[in-house]
């Protein structure tokens, strides 16, 4: 009777079974029937997770709290944990960078990662030594996106403040009086600048620190672009011009994300690139 | 005797033309039984003895999609005790606390299925990249994934406002406050004033249905979390399974 049967599925798979034989990588003596042998294992790994869902439910309900009101904001307000990530960015980046050009990008990055991957080892199999770079790279951006989570849910208190664990969470952290600068000011100090304007765009009045700054920022992307490029032809060569460009440009942003976090942290910059309508 | 019974209830015309195979107790009706049943047509009949290594998979795809069955089900419990008015919705959900039976239980299986599913689409994302089975030919079906997994978000994220609570309020209000600041489509974004952009046409506009988190935001979150993200997510995962089939498992499978 299974012989009369022929359904669509049972004709691509005979394809793809001779096909694959053929290849040397699946023959009939190495495969098992799905029922009952996966069947089963997807039977065992739905009920288990089922139990550590009841059991989690049980034991952590859901929070309710007051009913919401717009006149009483919560201190902190926090967004759902999954985007705490992200929260935790807007320390250090304005909204539109933080919520919506950051995000954008880390979805697009994703989206052209097997376009952008010329690499043919490592498909189907765990491995580091055969793709360095991507699995450095993903790791990279991975660790990050976790990181700032666990701070987001763990470590910002009152007012968005740093608390430890062992701190006491419902005092307030006495705010001690970060002054915050933008680099061009910082240069256009270092350097004795003039605060006069050089060029004028309507609104946009850029002070001679000011291009600095401008030349700074795009030196960051133009020396990351040129220096694999330089040093590292074969990798160049292995991507081709238009996919190294694509990589160089997410793998540069990704990086500067952490960067700029520093540049905040250790030297007070507020703003790297300041014009009237957009800060970074 | 019991084999009489059950010879009995199998030749009925009427079992027959549900189950078109015997109890999958040999080869053939093991084999029968996948191609004759829709739900277990997702997978082939044989696979490779590897793809019983759960330590290459971790289940993770298929648990995602579990999760998302999961939260259907609890989801529709949760839709006949409920009603999208900012003065009802407080107490549908209080209520479900209070007055329907397991109505808690129901409600917070909800929420760890959906804190589940969330993680689970990360580490199957992580999973696929670092066994490598986005590479040829599965790229579009790694796309497919990567939209799904912002679909995920989104659908949590509008299923939080609805309980309406401090928590939803605020959580939803910080949220979009970053949608005007959208480049360009956002009132407070680089660029957007330039274009016209106001509190009350730009995209934060479009999303709540209002200058602030009120009834129609509420409304709009209900509808797409109930009714139009699950639908677009389906649409996505009937091609991202379809996909594996026609494109074979990439690793020992």
């Amino acid at each position: 009777m299974a012989d009369t049967v022929e359904t669509h599925g049972n004709k691509a798979d005979l394809a793809g079974l001779i096909k694959k034989s053929a290849e040397g990588t699946r023959s009939p003596e190495d495969t098992v029937l799905v029922w009952p042998h996966l069947v089963y294992i997807e039977l065992i790994s739905i009920l288990f997770a089922t139990a550590v869902l009841l059991f989690l439910s049980i034991v952590s309900p859901a929070p309710l709290e007051e009913l919401a009101g717009a006149d009483t904001t919560p201190n902190p307000t926090k967004a759902p944990w999954y985007f705490l990530g992200l929260q935790e960015l807007l320390v250090f980046f304005d909204p539109w960078l933080a919520g919506m050009v950051l995000p954008s990008m880390i979805i697009v990055g994703l989206i052209i990662i097997p376009y952008v991957d010329p690499n043919p080892n490592g498909k189907g199999y765990y491995t580091f030594s055969e793709r360095k770079f991507s699995m450095l790279g993903f790791s990279f951006g991975l660790a990050l996106w976790y990181i700032l989570i666990v701070i987001g849910v763990w470590f910002r208190g009152l007012d968005w403040s740093w608390y430890w664990p062992w701190s006491d969470w419902h005092v307030h952290m006495s705010v001690t009086a970060v002054k915050l600068v933008d680099m061009e000011i910082l240069i256009q100090d270092l350097l004795g600048m003039s605060p006069d304007p050089v060029v004028t765009f309507g609104r946009y009045a850029m002070t001679s620190a000011n291009i600095v700054t401008w030349v700074l920022f795009l030196g960051y992307f133009a020396v990351g672009f040129t220096i694999p490029f330089l040093f590292l032809r074969s990798f160049f060569n292995k991507l081709g011009l238009i996919r190294y460009n694509l990589v160089m440009f997410f793998f540069l942003s990704m990086c500067g994300v952490p960067l700029k976090m520093f540049l905040r942290l250790a030297l007070n910059i507020k703003y790297v690139l300041v014009t009237p309508w957009f800060k970074i | 005797m019991l084999d009489k019974i059950r010879a009995l209830i199998t030749g009925t015309q009427v079992f027959r033309s549900i189950f078109r195979h015997g109890y999958p107790d040999n080869d053939a009706n093991r084999a029968l039984v996948m191609f004759s049943n829709v739900l277990l047509h997702l997978h082939p009949v044989r696979v490779r003895r590897g793809a019983l290594k759960i330590r290459f998979t971790w289940c993770l795809g298929g648990l995602t999609f579990f999760f998302f069955i999961l939260l259907a089900i609890t989801g529709v419990f949760l839709m006949f005790y409920y009603v999208p008015d900012t003065r009802r919705a407080y107490n549908d959900i209080k209520d479900l606390g209070t007055v329907v039976y397991f109505g808690d239980l129901f409600r917070n299986m909800h929420r760890w299925s959906a804190h589940a599913m969330v993680l689970s689409v990360w580490l199957h994302m992580t999973r696929v990249f670092f066994t490598g089975s986005y590479k040829p030919p599965r790229e579009f079906n790694w796309v497919v994934g990567v939209i799904l997994l912002v679909l995920t978000l989104i659908l949590s994220w509008t299923g939080y406002l609805l309980p309406w609570d401090q928590l939803a309020f605020w959580a939803v209000t910080v949220g979009s406050k970053m949608a005007e600041a959208t480049p360009f489509l956002g009132s407070a974004g680089p660029f957007g004033p330039e274009l016209g952009m106001g509190p009350e046409n730009d995209n934060r506009f479009l999303l709540l249905g209002g200058t602030m988190v009120g009834q129609s935001a509420l409304l709009r979150f209900y509808v797409l979390h109930c009714l139009g993200l699950p639908l677009i997510a389906a649409i996505f995962m009937a091609v991202h399974f379809w996909r594996i089939r026609k494109d074979g498992f990439s690793g020992p499978l």
